[in-house]
């Protein structure tokens, strides 16, 4: 965790002095502010989860292969902002928040080139192979990435920069709310909102949600699904990257073994909403984001990683097609 | 086709070279070779649930991790000696298996990974949170004593290495024996089609929970290997990499005792060789198992088929309705019938 994202920040001081006898009110106030404190700080996290999240579905829904090399992907991307914006100086040569925005743009489409080689050499040969093949070479491409990072970088965390991190506070409704959680969720909530438009009124989305449901068919109505598998390794590591630059942003601090704790998340966010189900994975990251930050908050700071694995394991068993997820014949 | 005296023959040379190993190597590669021994106990026992069963289980650190602080806590709290607390290990292990793995059984394949990945990690959690008192938390357990078998203490690499690999030789047996017995080949049917297993009256969630207890049981007595071995323990040593690695050294085995013994060594000990590449060894290991997935995708060494006798199982037969009676698997006559044939009808015989 950064320092004083978590929950309560400086907000208690905004409080009117408490009149005498009036502390029962008092108290219910600064309840409800750490609870909206902590629902927004979730929205933020969920946001990025999402984002990830949508990478896992929208791959399950046209190959149904568990992309496990998809957390690593984040990881890349948030190393990959913090090179652009430090080593190759971008902060200076801009103001910080331009350069942030640039480097939003360049780190979603290096990952989306990542994934789609990687979709190229690790996926594709195995297109008609068993589908647990295919994971096993998903586990194999996310050590490989992992170890990729920690021999470039070494094993050990880096910071990014402060003075990247827009630094002012919005006053909303007597709360306030650090700006950059405010422009997390905002970030996120634009570039979901793009892509279910994307997906909805395109021809090309069209041809995604078509290979999700019947690949065999979609290619007798002359859909390259070839090529709409490519588009997917593209939308989704390029918007898992962009996530990575936002964890890097918002917490300041990365590492390379990240990316198995956000993909694990991101994919039981998936599960959540219904996996395959583009809006499902948004419902389902933010969620999750406000459940483990509640969770976090009002029963056990120190389970915090553990509770994504309950409500996975939970709704696996309760209800495994998810929020939106549709009753399939295939027995889970 | 190798014949079968030249099997047992490279059975026989291989188990002398093991013997006689540690006579012939330092005090360092001894102990190689006893983590070798332990991984490959650990592997041998992730292969029934995973190899026979092809059910995939990605959270076979859990158990071990139960097993082991079972051990060290019955052992450091209680005073048992180490070998008394190796069937409680293995007990604790294996019904924790079976409660964790009741709810979740009946999970199709990728699921299944998920939640056994979500296990793990939330067990490894639950250890450093200290969870009953009892763990110690994120340092773990320290001084735990070494176990010694009839006043004779088990303090050296190389007794250990003798105990360790005593031990993958018990299980080399008896699992051998499981693999050719009705339970095994249960296993091996709702591997190839569970549909199918189910239809022929095989119980496929009762025998999948039993593959589940079994292969628990092997790795919390493990557990009680390691912990007496390594004196210390600590919720580091039972992170999700750790089953990736057992999982991987199952996998590309292929499913077969030898394959095990072999992959295990690949993985464990040629690391050990490189050690000047030691910190490019897990992106080796990530690669290789990429490559290993689209070049050979069945593993180094999958088991032999099945092999029956028709000619002496229509002689015997005596209404044995279900199972495919007793073969005898040893042959590889031109009369043979391969049993696992793939999905579509592999009914055997």
């Amino acid at each position: 965790m950064g320092p004083d994202l978590c929950g309560s920040s400086g907000g208690i001081a905004l409080l009117p002095a408490g009149l005498p006898g009036n502390r029962s009110v008092a108290r219910v106030q600064r309840f409800m502010e750490q609870f909206l404190q902590q629902l927004l700080n979730g929205l933020a996290v969920g946001g990025i989860y999402a984002l990830v999240a949508l990478g896992y579905t929208m791959v399950y829904g046209v190959l149904k292969l568990i992309n496990f090399a998809h957390g690593d992907l984040f990881t890349i991307g948030a190393y990959l902002g913090l090179t652009l914006l430090v080593s190759c100086n971008f902060s200076g040569m801009l103001s910080p928040m331009l350069a942030v925005l640039a480097v939003f743009v360049m780190v979603a489409l290096l990952v989306a080139i990542i994934g789609f080689l990687l979709e190229r050499t690790a996926y594709r040969p195995l297109r008609n192979a068993n589908r647990l093949s295919a994971v096993v070479s998903a586990l194999g491409a996310s050590i490989f990435f992992q170890n990729a990072i920690m021999l470039i970088y070494g094993a050990r965390f880096y910071v990014y920069p402060d003075y990247l991190r827009p630094d002012f506070t919005v006053h909303l409704f007597g709360l306030a709310v650090p700006g950059v959680r405010l422009l997390v969720i905002a970030a996120s909530v634009i570039l979901m909102l793009g892509l279910w438009a994307f997906i909805q009124r395109s021809r090309t989305g069209a041809a995604i949600r078509a290979v999700a449901i019947d690949p065999g068919a979609a290619q007798l109505m002359g859909i390259n699904v070839d090529r709409i598998i490519s588009l997917v390794f593209l939308i989704g590591p390029g918007l898992g990257g962009a996530a990575g630059l936002m964890v890097g942003i918002y917490y300041g601090q990365i590492d390379f073994t990240m990316g198995w704790t956000y993909g694990l998340k991101a994919f039981t966010a998936a599960i959540l909403g219904g996996i395959g189900n583009i809006p499902g994975a948004m419902i389902g990251g933010l969620l999750l984001g406000v459940i483990e930050a509640l969770a976090a908050g009002y029963i056990a700071i120190a389970w915090k990683d553990a509770i994504a694995f309950f409500v996975l394991i939970l709704i696996l068993i309760i209800r495994p097609t998810g929020i939106l997820g549709e009753r399939t014949a295939d027995k889970l | 086709m190798m014949t079968e005296p030249i099997r047992i023959a490279i059975r026989v040379a291989l188990a002398a070279v093991i013997c006689a190993l540690p006579l012939f190597s330092n005090a360092y590669w001894t102990d190689v070779c006893v983590s070798i021994g332990l991984y490959a106990l650990l592997s041998l026992s992730l292969n029934i649930i995973l190899g026979q069963a092809g059910i995939f289980h990605m959270g076979h650190a859990a158990f071990f991790a139960v097993g082991a602080y079972v051990t060290a806590i019955l052992n450091t709290l209680c005073h048992w000696p180490i070998f008394w607390t190796m069937p409680v290990a293995g007990a604790a292990a294996a019904l924790f298996a079976l409660l964790v793995a009741r709810p979740i059984i009946h999970l199709r394949g990728d699921y299944l990974l998920i939640v056994t990945i979500g296990i793990v990690e939330i067990v490894r959690i639950a250890l450093i949170n200290d969870v009953f008192g009892l763990t110690g938390g994120a340092n773990g357990i320290f001084g735990i004593s070494r176990p010694s078998f009839f006043g004779f203490k088990i303090v050296k690499g190389i007794q250990f290495y003798y105990l360790v690999w005593g031990m993958v030789a018990v299980s080399l047996l008896l699992f051998y024996g499981l693999w050719h017995s009705r339970f095994g080949r249960a296993l091996n049917y709702i591997k190839e089609d569970d549909v199918a297993a189910e239809g022929c009256g095989v119980n496929v969630t009762q025998y999948k929970l039993m593959a589940f207890v079994l292969g628990a049981f092997w790795a919390g007595m493990a557990g009680t290997l390691y912990a007496a071995k390594m004196t210390t323990i600590s919720p580091e040593s039972f992170s999700f990499m750790e089953s990736v690695i057992i999982f991987a050294v199952v996998i590309l085995s292929g499913g077969s005792q030898i394959g095990v013994l072999i992959s295990a060594f690949l993985f464990i000990g040629l690391p050990e060789l490189l050690r000047e590449f030691s910190n490019a060894r897990m992106l080796i290991f990530g690669l290789a198992m990429m490559i290993m997935m689209v070049w050979r995708p069945q593993g180094l060494l999958p088991p032999r088929r099945r092999r029956y006798h028709v000619k002496s199982l229509m002689e015997n037969e005596n209404g044995d309705g279900s199972g495919p009676g007793p073969g005898s698997p040893e042959a590889g006559s031109a009369l043979a019938v391969e049993s696992d044939v793939q999905a579509a009808g592999g009914r055997p015989a």
